[in-house]
């Protein structure tokens, strides 16, 4: 089982110091980069398919994986965007490539899909994961591009994933239940909390990050131009960043509950909300 | 004169058309009308008829496209490729989209597949300077931003309650065709749908949320909070940790790696307000909190905030609710 897992590093939610500087991009000064929540769960969820096909063959041990099983983690980060790479590598993932490029600043996400598809185009995998949205972006798109520019199966929203006899089962998370999704592998499936909370990198993982391969890949090698990436290639741009209207003072009700009600319920009305 | 405004209309499980398609719809319009160009929706499934129906409501012109693919396969994909290849013929300019699971899927394919760039989770649509302005929230809404289209093409994916759905005073047309020629990409099964039966609506798209946290307690707990829903008109939202707890599906959570909402009247209960909740809700129109920890963080940000026992204060506000509908 090979998988590839995109990931991304996001200002830290947890931080809450996340912010956009004046230009409209991420400032990453602002807050610590993690690696994308819902990346964590589509890399988890890696380890285990990838750990259940090592034990069918007898090499439960990842750390020694060959060939037949390995994850590779694919980012496209900033030159600093190393160290949530490393935090992956110390889950599990067997090695990393980072694209990183001074032209990439201020990309779009047309930018974004045709970077990681030039890096898949290179590599043979049966599975690739990404997380459904980032924290930071949060616009659910990226998967399903890159999956409509290699051709590849998309299955959104994943809650399980079972690849068996060359295919691939997943429930697609739905407004209103799951839909049973069945796939041809090679295919790519966009991973949801549902499929189960992260590990925590072992000492032993953390050890072992440590000489996990990093390889960077910059747009020459990529063979994409400079020019038609990048903020000036962009096809949208951020004109205004402005703070929210603060909301009124806090209206603070300590009477017995019943006569809380009765107010709340005047409050609800007056707003018209019932 | 620009091109055309396109907006997908999405069909929801029952065939009818998704909520957030009228408003995005609705969007469309606006648009087009700045525009002077023209609404178009379109609407692709195996019985696109009804929806197409009530898509007209809001703009003048519906194409009904029978897709019979999509009956037993995961519909974003195809409903994408069929859209950009009517695209590519009638070249609109922009091509609006909910910003839900279908929205996001039919618009990455389909921007990736004609290279338009994407604004995405627009919580405002306008016009200036010859084309769209499109508002979107970072960080959950700890910032505001006014973005636009470098060039005259775009897709906007819209956040459901962003727009006030407003139907046509006549209803438009619809023409029924017929998808043709072949699918380039692979087509994914749909084996089965199953139907939860956490919600009959997207929480995503209610105007009312009644959300539940750790103080809840239990899963019993969510019974009165579902009666309080229902007494508002509402559906029932939850915590990470209500989730975790397995007192609740996780399709109802709220907050990041959640759902972030909207709705005009978010009422928290034994919430406390954490960030990661917090990025989820916190562009409610009202938030109502019931805590008794009079120093939740929660405190900062409702516009009201009950100090008591949620469960005692659910009862009574229930039991008010009811006096009041008589």
């Amino acid at each position: 089982m090979r998988i590839v897992v995109l990931t991304k590093p996001v200002p830290d939610p947890a931080s809450g110091q996340e912010r956009l500087g004046p230009d409209g991009r991420v400032d990453r000064a602002a807050a610590p980069a993690v690696v994308n929540g819902n990346d964590e769960y589509a890399l988890e969820a890696a380890l285990k398919l990838v750990e259940a096909a090592g034990e069918g063959d007898g090499h439960a041990d990842n750390a020694h994986a060959d060939n037949a099983h390995e994850i590779v983690l694919v980012a496209m980060t900033p030159a600093n965007g190393r160290d949530a790479l490393r935090k992956g590598l110390a889950m599990g993932a067997h090695r990393a490539i980072q694209v990183t490029d001074p032209a990439l600043a201020g990309s779009d996400w047309l930018a974004t899909v045709r970077v990681l598809e030039a890096v898949l185009r290179d590599l043979e995998y049966d599975l690739v994961l990404a997380g459904a949205d980032t924290s930071d972006g949060g616009g659910g798109v990226v998967g399903a591009g890159v999956a409509a520019r290699l051709g590849l199966p998309y299955l959104s929203y994943a809650a399980t994933i079972e690849p068996s006899n060359g295919r691939v089962r997943v429930n697609r998370l739905t407004a209103t239940g799951h839909e049973v999704l069945e796939a041809e592998m090679p295919a790519l499936v966009t991973c949801t909390q549902a499929l189960g909370a992260p590990r925590y990198p072992s000492l032993k993982g953390i050890m072992a990050a440590r000489s996990k391969e990093i390889a960077v890949r910059a747009l020459a090698d990529l063979g994409i131009e400079p020019a038609s990436v990048g903020a000036h290639a962009a096809g949208t741009a951020v004109l205004e960043v402005r703070p929210p209207a603060e909301r009124g003072a806090t209206r603070v009700l300590r009477e017995p509950p019943d006569e809380a009600a009765r107010e709340l319920v005047a409050f609800l009305a007056e707003r018209r909300l019932i | 004169m620009a091109g055309a405004v396109w907006v997908h209309g999405e069909v929801a499980a029952d065939g009818s058309l998704a909520r957030i398609s009228t408003e995005a719809a609705t969007a469309a319009r606006a648009l087009a009308a700045e525009a002077g160009s023209d609404a178009v929706g379109v609407v692709i499934s195996a019985d696109p008829a009804r929806a197409a129906t009530e898509l007209a409501r809001f703009v003048p012109r519906v194409l009904a496209v029978t897709e019979p693919l999509t009956a037993d396969h995961a519909a974003g994909a195809i409903i994408a490729q069929r859209l950009a290849s009517l695209a590519q013929a009638d070249a609109p300019s922009f091509i609006l989209t909910g910003a839900g699971p279908e929205g996001r899927d039919v618009g990455g394919v389909v921007g990736a597949l004609l290279e338009l760039p994407l604004l995405v989770n627009a919580t405002s649509v306008g016009w200036g300077d010859g084309g769209p302005r499109v508002d979107q929230s970072a960080f959950g809404g700890k910032q505001l931003t006014t973005s636009h289209f470098a060039r005259d093409r775009g897709i906007i994916t819209v956040r459901a309650n962003a727009v006030d759905a407003v139907p046509l005073d006549q209803p438009g047309t619809v023409e029924q065709t017929e998808a043709t020629g072949e699918l380039h990409l692979p087509s994914v099964s749909v084996v089965d749908r199953v139907a939860s039966q956490a919600a009959a609506t997207s929480i995503e798209e209610a105007r009312v949320i009644v959300a539940g946290g750790r103080g809840v307690g239990g899963a019993e707990g969510f019974a009165l909070l579902e009666e309080l829903a229902q007494a508002l008109g509402g559906v029932v939202g939850a915590t990470r940790a209500a989730v975790d707890a397995g007192w609740i599906p996780y399709a109802l959570q709220i907050g990041q790696t959640g759902k972030i909402v909207k709705p005009q009247l978010y009422l928290a209960l034994g919430i406390s307000g954490a960030i990661q909740h917090k990025v989820g809700m916190q562009t409610a129109g009202t938030i109502v909190a019931v805590n008794r920890d009079p120093d939740a963080p929660i405190a900062e940000f409702a516009d009201v905030l009950v100090v008591g026992d949620l469960a005692e204060v659910a009862r009574a506000l229930l039991a008010a609710l009811r006096a009041r509908a008589g």
